[in-house]
């Protein structure tokens, strides 16, 4: 019993950070205040950065981290404080036609996209890999993506200015 | 231990089921910052479906990728949320049926 737990501890862990993850992203969706979204985002976030470390890519779990729950839900959070948020009250409306479309629709949508992708990857998957950091990054900066690596700074900082720009108050 | 090779499919499932839990915010919730934070699972989302994918051909591409989106949600972020904070000086409200300045 234990030496199987042992031998499929990934698999273990990554189910365990999966079902955290969609919990978590379920709370995101149900919950009414902003405040508590924004939390369970986190949560959500970390435990993503736990399965792509699984899947063999420490570069990107970290980035996750660093760039995603650190960074970007920080600004949410900022803004969250800054803004006088409420509880929502209203609910969607809608008569029942509406959500018997959106449910049709919705499960549609759930068979294109999982048909796509479990299709996609019925092949058996390649056994050797290697996506640490200095893999990844002389990938990066190879003249593949160097444009486009340099076209993203330029895109920041016009974000930037952007920003700054719009949340600027009126004189 | 095989560095995540039998996990691929899983993790694609995964990212249809983070994918779906993000549209269905996007529609439900009324709150503009709610339905910002839904279209940040859906762009998590896509970006595990990069890595599987990169895992599954061996190649690193799928991770440049992510690393893309990665800025550019990080430059969508900053530019939205100073929409949002503009549009809520002017309105009073964060609800998204109000935020329609942008119209023309």
């Amino acid at each position: 019993m234990l030496d199987t737990i042992i031998a499929h501890s990934d698999q273990v862990v990554f189910y365990f950070f999966a079902a955290t993850a969609l919990l978590s992203a379920l709370v995101v969706v149900g919950q009414r205040h902003p405040t508590y979204s924004a939390f369970a985002l986190i949560v959500t976030l970390c435990s993503l950065s736990a399965v792509f470390g699984l899947l063999g890519s420490p570069f990107i779990a970290v980035l996750q981290v660093v760039v995603y729950a650190g960074a970007i839900m920080v600004l949410f959070l900022f803004v969250l404080m800054l803004l006088n948020v409420k509880r929502e009250e209203r609910v969607a409306g809608g008569g029942w036609a509406l959500k018997v479309t959106a449910f049709a629709l919705g499960a549609v949508l759930v068979v294109q996209v999982g048909s796509v992708l479990t299709a996609a990857a019925r092949a058996p998957a390649a056994p050797g890999f290697n996506a640490s950091t200095p893999y990844v990054a002389r990938l990066l900066f190879s003249p593949t993506y160097l444009y486009v690596f340099e076209a993203t700074s330029i895109l920041i900082l016009a974000a930037l200015v952007g920003a700054v720009v719009l949340a600027k108050s009126d004189p | 231990m095989t560095g995540g090779a039998d996990l691929v499919t899983p993790a694609l499932l995964l990212s249809l089921g983070l994918f779906v839990i993000g549209v269905v915010g996007v529609f439900l919730r009324r709150n503009i910052i709610t339905v910002f934070m839904c279209l940040e699972l859906m762009l998590n989302a896509v970006n595990l479906a990069f890595v599987a994918f990169s895992r599954w051909r061996g190649t690193l591409d799928g991770q440049v990728l992510v690393f893309f989106v990665l800025t550019v949600a990080a430059a969508e972020a900053a530019v939205g949320l100073a929409i949002i904070i503009a549009g809520q000086r002017h309105k009073d409200t964060l609800d998204v049926d109000s935020f329609n300045l942008l119209k023309w």
